[in-house]
């Protein structure tokens, strides 16, 4: 079988695509390092993912810089394609500014950076990256952001939940994320954004592993979406 | 052409650095309410008169310079 390809972006300020490529390929995939200035992705690639970090210092808004990164062009087409695309913590922003997730990301509530294993709860089994879990199901992965509190308007906020796009929610208030929202998918279920780093809980020997089911879930609808553009 | 920006978080989103900062003046004991901190954005445009400057900063402010879900602006041009 052909192995899952995924390409994780590395913008100027990200630091958490090593451990995103070593957390992939543990689960047995081909992780492609693709830099923010590259226009077009591997017609192999099945799948994405924007990591965590720093993106251009966080300047203006985090992830506000990164979205117009030349790369940004080829994730948008290919999520809008219907592709899996997965942005962590710093990847989230930017996926909330690019307008592929909805509402943004906003300074912690207590105004202090967190670092902690947390509990989230799959709330919505709808998305591939959560397709293997079970609904109501606690996952355990590490947070570790200053702006992590997903805010949205009112009407936005009943739209998302309407829709089912809510798929993790912290079991605690973490950062005052609106309903406690850990991470939120567009409304197609194939672009997932969250604040958890599922990609630093693959390990046992590191502590939880609340991040396998994700990110499995990602390997193996990267290697259908593979097998469907090139079919 | 000088253009100021100046972008203020929207009524009704938290603004916990502008709570902090509040805080923090009560403790110095200054009688302040309330407190809200955004950002100022100074910019040397190219254009031909005050109004184009405006227009052309106000799609930068939609393109980029502010995220519409949280911020509000207001756009300066020196002189107009």
């Amino acid at each position: 079988m052909e192995p899952a390809r995924i390409a994780v972006v590395t913008f100027p300020g990200s630091n958490d695509d090593g451990d995103a490529r070593l957390a992939l390929e543990a689960l047995g995939a081909v992780a492609l390092p693709v830099w923010h200035t590259d226009e077009q992705l591997s017609p192999e690639v099945g799948g994405i993912v924007l990591p965590g970090g720093f993106s251009y210092g966080d300047y203006l808004r985090c992830g506000a810089l990164a979205r117009v990164a030349p790369v940004m062009d080829a994730v948008r087409a290919f999520a809008t394609a219907g592709g899996p695309v997965i942005g962590i913590c710093n990847g989230f922003q930017i996926l909330c500014e690019a307008g592929l997730l909805p509402g943004v990301l906003r300074p912690n509530r207590q105004l202090e950076f967190v670092c902690a294993d947390v509990s989230v709860t799959v709330e919505s089994t709808a998305t591939p990256f959560t397709a293997g879990c079970e609904a109501g199901q606690t996952l355990v992965i590490p947070v570790k952001h200053g702006e992590g509190c997903w805010v949205a308007d009112d009407e936005l906020l009943a739209r998302v939940v309407a829709r089912g796009q809510v798929v993790l929610r912290y079991a605690d208030d973490v950062n005052g994320s609106r309903e406690r929202i850990a991470g939120i998918a567009n409304e197609e279920g194939n672009v997932l954004g969250l604040m958890p780093h599922p990609e630093h809980a693959v390990d046992p020997l590191l502590g939880p592993t609340g991040g396998v089911p994700l990110l499995e879930g990602l390997v193996a609808r990267a290697r259908e979406w593979a097998a469907l553009v090139r079919a | 052409m000088r253009v100021t920006v100046l972008i203020r978080p929207k009524a009704g989103i938290l603004d916990p650095q502008g709570e902090a900062v509040q805080a923090s003046l009560s403790t110095l004991g200054f009688a302040v309410s309330r407190v809200w901190v955004g950002r100022l954005v100074d910019l040397e445009v190219e254009a031909d008169d005050p109004a184009a400057a405006r227009a052309e900063v106000e799609r930068m402010c939609a393109d980029l310079l502010t995220n519409p879900l949280i911020e509000g602006f207001e756009v300066v041009v020196e002189g107009a």
